[in-house]
Order: C-alpha cells, then structure tokens, then sequence
C-alpha cells in the first residue's frame, strides 16, 4: 500500500514538475532537459551492474585462492580465513564506491543548477 | 524516501528539540553509543579479580583478541596505540549493529560519523610518525631513490588523502547500504519476515567493516612507524 501511495507521489512530483517548467520554457528545452536526467538514470543503472559483476569475478578469483590454500594445508586454514576475509572486504569496497557514485547520480541531483542554467530554464 | 521512525527523534520530540533530532540524528545515536559503551566499560571495570566475573570475563576476551592481533600485526612498539585502534574497533561495530534494531539508526549510515571516523584515523597516522621520526617522516614521502623525489610527494600525498575517502566511503557504503536494503524490504515484505536474512547478513558486515577498519587504522599507523626506504 505505502509503495503504490509513493510511486503515485512520485508521479504527480514528475508531472507538475514538467508543467512548471513547460509554463515557462520551451517545449524543446524541457524535453532536452528531461534527457539528461534520463542519461543519468540509466548510467547509475549500468555503473552498479559492471561494478557488480568485476565484483563478482574478483571476488570469485579471491575464494579461490583462499580454498586451494586450505586444500593443501589444511592446518593454515585459520590464518588463510582471515586473510580471504579481509581481502574480500577490500575488494568490496571498490564496488561499495561505485554504489555511492551510483546513489549520488540518482538521488542528489548533482549538476542540475549549471545545466538548467546552460539550458537557459529559468532558475 | 520518507522519514523513518527513530525512538530517540520521537523521544526529544517530546521535550521539544525536534528540530535538532530531525536534523541530526546520527549526532543522538553517538550520544546512545557513547554511554552505552561507558556504562558497559564501567560495570566491567567495577571490582577486577583474579578470578574474573562473567562481565569483566567477555571484556577481558574481546580486548586479549585485539591486542593480541594488534601485536601480530603491528609489533611491539605498537603497543601504545592499542586503545586507540580498540576504540575505533569497538565504537565502529556498536554503531554498526545498532541499525539493525528496528526503531534505531547506525550513526555510521551516515557520512558525517564515518569521515570523522577517518580523519581521527589520518590526524593519529601523522602524529605517531611526526613524534617517532620527526622531521625526517619528509622521507616517508619521498619515495626509494631521491631523483624521483618531486614524483613521488604528489603521488604520496595524494595517496594519504585518498586513504581518508576510502575508509569513508567503504564504512558509509556499507553500513547505508545495508540499512537501506533493511528499510526498503521492510516496506515491500515486512509480514513476510524477509528482512531477517539480510538482517543476519547486516550482521555479519558489521563486524567485518569494523574489523576492516581497525585493521587499516593498524597499518597505517604502523607504515608511518618504521622506517622509510
């Protein structure tokens, strides 16, 4: 029930936005600016998923690595655990940047001054 | 987004300071955390015995395994630093798991805590070796051969700054990261109970985001203390 109610409030925000704007702007000028919030959309979108799937593979690589370790010395596994934990930690953290870079795309609206300006909106 | 709801906002709400705690609420969650930790340390430390008590028992295991990792890690002139690095440890995964109780937020989900987080980490780096070395941790700088000296200080200093944003970043990421996935499942599924495996996951990154940051506190602290190439 809350998901459809904020969808909705999402929607409404959207289109009375575009009204606001189109009250005072050219009809090209809104749509080229609307473009460029849809470019950012979809490159948060793809940054994540890359980010994700070199995660993936890095993260694999690193596993494996860790249990060949144990395979032939089983008596180091502790240390080999903890050191794969904290590499694993690491290599997290590379796509935990592109996550942030992602969330700023979406939800701070970085930019949107200089180009609505260059767009000549009224700000 | 909308707002969630946070006891200790709804509680200063009602004394009146409800702009203050909608503002900053990772500010109030420190102050919990803080006395949370004071008042475990001080019924730990009431009475110590030879023979520990149950209390004074958990704390005495929880320090011995970070300072015995600490020495590993670090070598005895390290020593010194240990409540430094135990508290960054210990305040760090408190906070972590504080947002995993339901009414409650981690103060490190948010960027303000985990960047003063690393810049105690950063200021501590650069005294010990200020105070071991001298003037002569320039040479930390400088890199191996000193014809590549005007190379290497840009790189280096460069190197340092980006040390603060990533112990930020990975710390915030994380911990944000996994509150937000909490807040959204439990608005979608909430009566499914699917937020509890996340949940134990949430667990599980907390202690090693704090383990993370200790670890790397430890080996800055202990690159600026040897000697330099």
């Amino acid at each position: 029930m809350k998901k459809s109610v904020t969808t909705f409030l999402l929607a409404c925000a959207l289109v009375l936005g575009t009204a606001a704007m189109a009250l005072a702007a050219d009809a090209e000028v809104q749509v080229a600016g609307l473009k460029v919030f849809q470019w950012t959309i979809i490159a948060a979108g793809f940054g994540i998923a890359i980010a994700a799937f070199g995660t993936g593979l890095a993260q694999g690589n690193a596993i494996r690595g860790a249990v060949e370790g144990t395979a032939r010395n089983p008596e180091a596994s502790g240390k080999i655990t903890v050191t794969m934990i904290i590499g694993l930690a690491l290599i997290e953290s590379l796509c935990i940047y592109a996550l942030v870079v992602a969330l700023i795309l979406l939800y701070a609206y970085p930019m949107a001054l200089p180009i609505a300006k260059m767009l000549g909106l009224p700000v | 987004m909308e707002h969630p709801f946070m006891i200790l906002v709804a509680i200063l709400e009602t004394i009146g300071l409800g702009h203050f705690a909608h503002a900053y609420p990772h500010v109030l969650y420190t102050w919990l955390v803080m006395v949370v930790l004071i008042i475990l340390a001080w019924l730990a430390g009431r009475n110590t015995q030879m023979i520990p008590g149950k209390m004074q028992n958990v704390f005495e295991v929880v320090l011995d395994g970070i300072e015995g990792f600490q020495v590993d890690m670090m070598g005895e002139e390290g020593r010194p630093y240990f409540p430094l690095i135990a508290t960054i440890g210990i305040y760090i995964f408190i906070s972590n798991t504080m947002g995993l109780i339901p009414g409650m937020m981690s103060p490190t989900s948010n960027i303000n805590t985990t960047l003063s987080c690393a810049i105690v980490t950063f200021v501590a780096t650069h005294y010990v070796g200020i105070k071991c070395h001298g003037l002569k941790y320039v040479k930390h700088f400088m890199g191996p051969l000193l014809p590549l000296a005007p190379l290497m200080i840009p790189i280096e200093i460069i190197s340092h700054l980006a040390r603060v944003l990533s112990l930020t970043l990975r710390l915030f990421g994380n911990i944000m990261g996994e509150d937000l996935v909490l807040a959204i499942l439990f608005i979608l599924f909430g009566q499914y109970f699917v937020p509890l495996p996340m949940m134990f996951l949430g667990l599980f990154t907390s202690f090693v985001q704090a383990f993370i940051f200790a670890l790397l506190s430890m080996l800055y602290i202990s690159g600026a203390l040897e000697e330099a190439h």
